[in-house]
């Protein structure tokens, strides 16, 4: 293993990384405000469906990027009226918002298909970027990588230390007393769905705009499925979001590495890799630091009039 | 929905309803098991079906439904396509193979063919085209433009359709570089974009300059451009997608072969049959090579391929060896079709084991 081959490595798997990473941050901070939505994958592919089309039409990225955010925030809208004033399941309501996300997300696609484009170029950030081993995997990505780390941060920094992350909390753990001590409970769960909608979007124009820069059906391939896992399987935090999302791309990266150096472990089993090792590794960490359980309330239905 | 969409259906209609009115045509169906697109499997056979609409003018009468899953649902389209009065229905997609036979059973008097499979009834027959064939001519460009001897192939699953592609582009890259090799990854998919693109950077990453795939997706030649390597395509010309990396991509053309099976049916001489066309019947074709390869390249690979038209060569005659350097096919012999649909070993050359 030479070094260039461990940056070059790192660095695929931050980029790998990037998209379950963007939904999962999403999904996690609905499923803390205690909504659970599945329709990630359907709100990942109109993200990318409509970022690209908005990016072919006008020849701008950043409207792209804009576009594909504000198209998962608006089918997010969609569930968030079904699950939260209507108060439906909101299991089902999230596995319709999925069909409904892919087959929509196909039919306005269509007249796409086969189109090219140059996507987002890497920024190397100068100086940063040199820091052996681990600059170019951190600081020479494109703009959408940056995002998802400055995302991270902000996140981390709310959950972490400020009111508004305790009220979220709150509201997740208990609806009721929330409601009592006179915080909007709706509006919160409101705008917590809205958010994991546009991040969705977000990861599904990263996919069509820098990742694969193109647009064809069903192009997230289950990536939002994924990262729905992930979020359990990190306990609800969000470093351990961010340590899954690497882990998992890392080991993506590894078993295509190992199979091109003509190891001879079947394919079938090396493609479990990345999943085997994103599950022990996450529940090992679970048992070492103690149980720590759902939101409360997650995915049961609140209503202020009772 | 695009205004040409809208007028090919009002067109539709009209045909229909002329058709009506004039002499019976001939009603072709065709399904499809994904969007047409602008690149690809499906916008291949999109095109011969246009092209051969054209040519036969008012005899027949063609439409199509796309994005068919296989499964359950085709065995409905292709179930009401018989219903509603089609003639001739071509099913394109390997998935549609049963769901074909189930329909061809309880439609007798309607004639159907399958595309890539391997089952035939009274009235179905199968087609496929010689890829590999092109896939030949893609290699010799491969392993000429080659400077690290290593080249890189993202295959979908280990059968021996994908199987034959590879051992065929090694045998063309060996023609043009003796001392090439090639690496294999395997992505369990026909279709997912970053994971074929994450395969490709991982074949760059051990070394490999030039590139190609059995896959669904141009993300190969996108990775390959963004890395300043070298790919070849497949299905359609993906130059589009790398202007500097495509080198090259293997064609198929569908028209020669639907132009045969109408005939057939339109003059009533139609017998279920299995069709396999190439190079020779123009079923299959590499697109224009860029122009950064030298001009001895292009005019060895237009040898080749002109040898291979008039039956002077072929892509497996001997002697080919396998991994271990044994000699599989001898020296004047070639391999027949039917050892060829059942492909299951690599040619010397290719490095790693074909998964069981």
């Amino acid at each position: 293993m030479d070094i260039t081959l461990i940056e070059n490595v790192l660095f695929a798997t931050v980029r790998t990384a990037t998209p379950l990473l963007l939904v999962a941050l999403g999904a996690m901070m609905s499923e803390r405000a205690g909504v659970l939505n599945l329709g990630q994958e359907g709100m990942v592919l109109m993200g990318a469906a409509v970022a690209f089309m908005a990016s072919y039409v006008t020849s701008h990225m950043g409207l792209g990027v804009l576009a594909g955010a504000f198209a998962g925030m608006l089918v997010s809208v969609l569930f968030a009226f079904v699950a939260l004033n209507l108060m439906a399941n909101q299991v089902a309501t999230g596995l319709a918002l999925t069909i409904f996300g892919t087959g929509l997300s196909a039919f306005i696609g269509a007249d796409y298909v086969g189109y090219s484009m140059i996507g987002l170029a890497p920024v190397e950030l100068p100086l940063l970027s040199s820091i052996p081993l681990i600059g170019k995997a951190l600081f020479a990505q494109d703009v959408l990588v940056y995002l998802a780390f400055g995302l991270f941060g902000l996140l981390w920094w709310v959950m972490r230390g400020t009111r508004l992350g305790l009220i979220i909390r709150s509201v997740g753990e208990n609806p009721e007393a929330s409601h009592a001590l006179g915080y909007p409970v709706l509006k919160i769960r409101y705008v917590a769905v809205l958010f994991g909608g546009a991040m969705a979007g977000l990861a599904g124009a990263y996919l069509s705009l820098a990742y694969t820069p193109m647009w064809s059906e069903g192009i997230a391939a289950g990536r939002g499925w994924i990262a729905l896992a992930l979020v359990v399987f990190a306990s609800w935090r969000i470093t351990r979001v961010l340590l899954g999302a690497w882990l998992f791309g890392f080991a993506s990266i590894l078993h295509l590495l190992l199979q091109g150096s003509g190891y001879s472990i079947s394919p079938n089993l090396l493609a479990m890799l990345p999943y085997v090792v994103t599950i022990v590794v996450l529940v090992m960490m679970q048992r070492k630091h103690g149980q720590s359980d759902a939101p409360r309330s997650l995915g049961q239905p609140f209503s202020s009039s009772r | 929905m695009k205004l040409s969409k809208l007028k090919s259906v009002i067109g539709l209609a009209a045909l229909v309803f002329a058709g009506a009115l004039a002499a019976e045509p001939l009603k072709v169906g065709f399904v499809y098991v994904s969007p047409i697109g602008d690149a690809g499997w499906t916008y291949m056979h999109e095109k011969g079906r246009l092209q051969v609409a054209e040519e036969f003018g008012d005899k027949i009468d063609t439409s199509f439904v796309e994005s068919v899953a296989e499964g359950a649902d085709a065995e409905r389209v292709i179930r009401k396509m018989a219903q509603s009065g089609y003639d001739l229905i071509f099913t394109t997609s390997f998935g549609y193979m049963n769901p074909t036979l189930k329909a061809a059973k309880r439609f007798p008097k309607v004639t159907f063919e399958h595309a890539t499979g391997y089952k035939k009834a009274k009235n179905v027959g199968n087609y496929m085209t010689r890829d590999y064939e092109a896939r030949y001519l893609a290699g010799m460009v491969a392993g000429a433009m080659s400077q690290t001897n290593v080249l890189g192939y993202v295959g979908a699953f280990p059968i021996p359709e994908v199987v034959r592609g590879i051992n065929a582009y090694m045998l063309g890259a060996q023609q043009m570089n003796p001392d090439i090799t090639m690496k294999v990854i395997w992505v369990n998919t026909w279709h997912d974009p970053a994971r074929e693109r994450e395969a490709a950077e991982s074949l760059m990453l051990q070394g490999a300059d030039v590139l190609a795939m059995h896959t669904d997706s141009p993300a190969v030649i996108q990775a390959a451009e963004a890395n300043g390597k070298y790919a070849t395509g497949f299905n359609s010309d993906m130059s589009a997608y790398g202007p500097n990396s495509h080198l090259t991509s293997a064609m198929q053309h569908w028209d020669s072969i639907y132009r045969t099976k109408i005939k057939a049916v339109l003059d009533g001489s139609w017998k279920p049959t299995s069709v396999w066309d190439g190079l020779k019947q123009g079923a299959n074709g590499i697109s224009p090579i860029h122009p950064r390869v030298p001009a001895d390249v292009v005019a060895k690979v237009e040898q080749h391929k002109a040898q291979i038209i008039a039956g002077e060569r072929s892509v497996f005659q001997g002697p080919v060896m396998n991994q271990k350097g044994e000699v599989k096919v001898a020296k004047g012999a070639s391999l027949t079709d039917s050892e060829l649909l059942k492909f299951g070993w690599y040619v010397k050359g290719v490095e790693g084991q074909i998964p069981q």
